[in-house]
């Protein structure tokens, strides 16, 4: 499997310490971050920056926790994510299947479909969608933030999962019907546990974006701030000439570290899931 | 639903850039007109969106080619080196890649921080300020794109890298071909397709930096010397409430990364590759 056997011996040692200071380096950001979070006022403001601390403090955290409703906040980010992440993972598994199983009429252009829906920006969709809701009476509420969520990582999702659903052989289909399954026990049965890992994969795309997001919940979330979410907390502490960079960091790693610990989760999952996607 | 909440946004898009929309038609006040392609000739006739166009490409274009040599660098790197420094690298690139755009845009000012930061210090460069100048703040704005959006290149072309067969690479290495050669001919054919994915998401997703920008520039920059299409966008909408500018870039981005994409589409269609 691994292609080690052919490098010399010095080579694959320089290769392994340069691989450990890029990790040093690209992890660095992050130990700052989270350093910075514990660091008492007076010493993440000061003009000899340590990269320890003598005196770790959780006055920074303290300040975010006191924040009114800052659990509110999290929980909502949560409902949002998962809400998100189940229905996309869901509609994209059949729709990917739809597109790559059948072949019917505008097949490609829907694909294509797909591949522009990605390239809207979203930022700027926000206003068409601000009407949406506001007719629809979402406004202020948690659905605002979960459908259009929804809808811009479904197309993403549908394009990654095309891959694993395609990487299935035909014949295990034909093999599965000629035993007496039916359409849906075959697609339920066979080809969900097959195209996990890809899910998990896509997921993982779906988790991000729902859980990063501050525009929607800036602008569909306006008067009613217990439907606010962890972002706009966040902001509560930035402000562009005198940030509060202990709070700021504080609560940048309570947002960071329930994607890290997902991202740990599903690892490995992720590695073979991203590899058998573009495979076909 | 996915026609609902993409196709009919798009579609009032498109028509809301042929409107003349501001906050007075929005609350009503005065009945909406429609405008032709009126606001396409104001935009197209405003220098500003030239030069902020030349930017955004200047700058999406540094940042994909930046984010693919350092995610297929990086990949290579990792199926050449044993299990511990691999791990190391792997979770350091998931969690960059993990890391919220907000918060990651945080943590990279407050280390380029002139008076807090350690950057600074490390270089010795006193109280120099990354966001002042007009290069040095889009770079610093390239250096956390590149950051956060390395790791899905790496993780990718690796796992591509991985399900090449190792005799192909030894029997290249036995031939005595070079690290780069094996690179170029061997690998990049191989894994072309896993390529062709990472391509067109880093160009979609670097064309439409958003947040990375608006925080770190503080929304666009001194002087506004930072914009780039979308951040313009969204201050043409909002902040100056004129909604149909706004729509009118929104629709221009639109198109371009459409003719990108549909051109680098008919290239690969040519060397015979199937979508």
């Amino acid at each position: 499997m691994n292609s080690l056997g052919f490098l010399r011996r010095p080579w694959r040692l320089a290769a392994e310490a340069s691989a450990l200071v890029i990790a040093v380096v690209v992890a660095f950001p992050l130990y700052w971050m989270v350093l910075s979070a514990f660091k008492p006022a007076g010493e993440i403001e000061s003009s000899e920056p340590r990269p320890w601390t003598l005196a770790p403090t959780l006055d920074s955290f303290r300040r975010v926790f006191g924040q009114q409703e800052f659990g509110r906040y999290f929980l909502n980010s949560l409902v949002v994510a998962c809400a998100v992440v189940l229905a996309s993972a869901l509609i994209a598994f059949l729709a990917a299947t739809a597109v790559t199983r059948f072949r019917f009429r505008f097949r490609t252009t829907l694909l294509i479909m797909f591949l522009v829906a990605q390239m809207v920006p979203v930022e700027a969709l926000t206003i068409p969608l601000f009407f949406l809701m506001r007719d629809f009476g979402q406004l202020n509420t948690l659905g605002a933030l979960i459908l259009p969520h929804i809808a811009f990582s479904l197309p993403f999702a549908i394009w990654m999962l095309r891959g694993f659903v395609k990487a299935v052989p035909e014949a295990l289909e034909e093999a599965a019907c000629l035993d007496g399954a039916s359409r849906s026990r075959f697609l339920w049965q066979i080809l969900f546990p097959l195209v996990f890992p890809g899910l998990v994969a896509t997921s993982v795309f779906s988790f991000i974006s729902a859980w990063n997001d501050f525009l929607f919940a800036k602008s569909f979330i306006i008067s009613d701030t217990s439907q606010s979410t962890l972002p706009m907390a966040l902001l509560v502490f930035y402000k562009p000439e005198e940030p509060d960079w202990g709070g700021v960091m504080a609560a940048s790693t309570v947002m960071t570290v329930p994607v890290l610990i997902f991202f740990v989760l599903v690892q490995r999952r992720l590695v073979s899931g991203l590899g058998g996607a573009v495979k076909d | 639903m996915l026609g609902g909440l993409l196709v009919y946004p798009i579609y009032q898009l498109g028509l809301i850039s042929l409107l003349e929309y501001t906050q007075a038609q929005v609350s009503g006040g005065e009945p909406t007109t429609f405008q032709g392609f009126a606001n396409y000739a104001e935009l197209f006739a405003d220098p500003e969106f030239w030069r902020v166009l030349l930017a955004t490409v200047v700058f999406a274009a540094a940042c994909v080619v930046s984010t693919l040599a350092v995610g297929c660098a990086l990949a290579v790197l990792l199926t050449r080196v044993r299990a511990l420094p691999r791990l190391a690298l792997m979770l350091a690139a998931l969690g960059a890649w993990a890391t919220p755009a907000i918060t990651g845009s945080t943590v990279w000012l407050l280390l380029f921080d002139p008076d807090f930061g350690p950057v600074n210090r490390i270089l010795g460069l006193g109280d120099h300020s990354w966001t002042y100048g007009r290069y040095s703040a889009f770079f610093l704005v390239l250096l956390e794109v590149v950051w956060c959006s390395f790791p899905f290149v790496m993780v990718t072309v690796y796992a591509g890298i991985r399900s090449v067969p190792s005799e192909v690479l030894e029997a290249a290495a036995l031939d005595g071909a070079s690290q780069w050669r094996i690179w170029r001919s061997v690998l990049a054919p191989m894994i072309r397709p896993i390529l062709v994915v990472v391509t067109i998401q880093s160009v979609i997703w670097d064309f439409k930096v958003f947040t990375q920008i608006y925080v770190m520039t503080n929304g666009g920059g001194i002087a506004r010397q930072n914009l780039v299409l979308n951040v313009y966008a969204y201050q043409k909408a909002f902040a100056s409430a004129q909604y149909s500018l706004g729509s009118a870039i929104g629709v221009v981005m639109l198109l371009i990364l459409l003719a990108v994409t549909l051109v680098y589409l008919r290239l690969l269609r040519r060397q015979g590759e199937e979508l």
